[in-house]
């Protein structure tokens, strides 16, 4: 079935849901209102004529610095595809920035678990009824949510694993090869300090007066 | 035996004919011997590990340095850090080397392992040498296999070059 049949169909079927239908060079887009979401995609998936049964991707998109005609900052894309007809579409949910939050579709694919976890990571958009919700690819106790266009490229902060990750490998490099190794000052002052006469303990050590004789001798005597 | 039969080899080794012995510095034979039988453990982490493998594989064949690859690092002598160090994964690093026994070199192979790289960002290590004491930085993006054997025969070149690691009396 072509793009914008499927389009319209979704149309027809969800006509409070879809705010816009778009054409981006043969590619159509269905811009959607969050609240019925996991219906459209359950009928999309398990309608007759259209078997949606792959969800190809799912990504999150940041419209801070980007003109659009909808005031909604977030979306979340879901790349449908249908292996057996052969045909795909893309749905496009339109998410406000102060609440942005949509109800999570493991229940219709497994797979997606992990998906949303990574959107959830990088731009904080909250998933409802999701089994999980942590991050996936950042530390659990990273601050930030790093696609955010207000984001820095470098962080605002360093991560504070890695700064408690630097300060044990100063304590271990204490006891490293190249901490131990003596630099060359260290190595002349010792060379010029005098020897000091240290009492030296010698395992099986001669009695007084002996040491000259060989440990033969000193059986034999 | 005269004094005169023994034979002189290069770096003041010295061979016995009828003895059957080597006399030399202990320096000498321990180096040679490590810097013969380098056993790397492997941490490939993005596609310089991919080149890391074809070093390994037959038309490069880095086993007639005596490389082997371990995949243990408490069997191995030289861990090459081949690839991005994103910062989630620095303590493992750090774990996988504190975990080999002396003594022990560290490899950091490609741009990001050195420096970073490209990836001037949020969540990649700047150089591996943060973390872990580098010997040999190979630079490339990513490196061909033989800036990688180029870089063996540098770690060998220290290693024959060490003084007294064998002892802790330095």
């Amino acid at each position: 079935m072509e793009q914008r049949a499927i389009a319209e169909a979704v149309k027809a079927q969800f006509p409070e849901e879809v705010v816009d239908i778009v054409d981006h060079h043969g590619q159509v887009g269905v811009l959607l209102r969050p609240g019925r979401i996991v219906d459209i995609l359950r009928w999309l998936r398990d309608s007759d004529t259209l078997c949606m049964e792959h969800l190809r991707a799912l990504c999150g998109v940041d419209n801070k610095k980007r003109k659009t005609p909808y005031p909604e900052r977030f979306e979340v894309v879901y790349q449908l595809y249908s292996i057996s007809l052969r045909h795909e579409i893309r749905l496009r949910v339109l998410l406000p920035e102060d609440d942005a939050h949509v109800e999570s579709v493991v229940s219709l694919w497994e797979g997606v678990n992990w998906l949303e976890r990574e959107v959830f990571d990088m731009f904080g958009i909250r998933f409802d009824n999701h089994p999980n919700l942590t991050r996936v690819l950042l530390p659990d106790d990273w601050e930030g949510h790093p696609l955010l266009k207000e984001y820095p490229l470098k962080g605002r902060k360093e991560w504070q694993g890695l700064v408690d990750l630097k300060e044990k490998v100063k304590r271990l490099d204490q006891y490293g090869f190249y901490a131990a190794a003596p630099t060359a000052e260290e190595k002349e002052a010792k060379a010029a300090a005098p020897v000091k006469a240290e009492a030296k303990v010698v395992e099986n050590a001669a009695p007084a007066g002996e040491e000259s004789k060989t440990l033969r001798e000193r059986d034999q005597a | 035996m005269s004094a005169d039969k023994v034979v002189h080899l290069p770096d003041g080794l010295r061979l016995f004919p009828g003895a059957g012995a080597i006399l030399g510095p202990l320096d000498k034979l321990v180096n040679w011997g490590r810097a013969g039988s380098i056993w790397p453990v492997t941490f490939g982490l993005a596609c310089c590990a991919i080149e890391m493998m074809d070093t390994g594989a037959s038309t490069n064949d880095q086993d007639r340095f005596g490389v082997l690859f371990r995949a243990s690092p408490r069997q191995a002598d030289c861990m090459i850090v081949a690839g991005t160090l994103s910062k989630k994964m620095a303590p493992a690093l750090r774990r996988v080397y504190d975990q080999m026994p002396e003594p022990r070199y560290v490899i950091a192979m490609g741009s990001c392992a050195c420096s970073g790289g490209i990836f001037d960002t949020y969540a990649v290590t700047q150089g591996v040498d943060q973390i872990v004491p580098v010997d040999v930085y190979i630079p490339g993006c990513p490196p061909r296999p033989e800036a990688l054997l180029e870089g063996f025969l540098k770690l060998k070149q220290i290693i024959m070059a060490e003084e007294f690691r064998w002892s802790n009396v330095r």
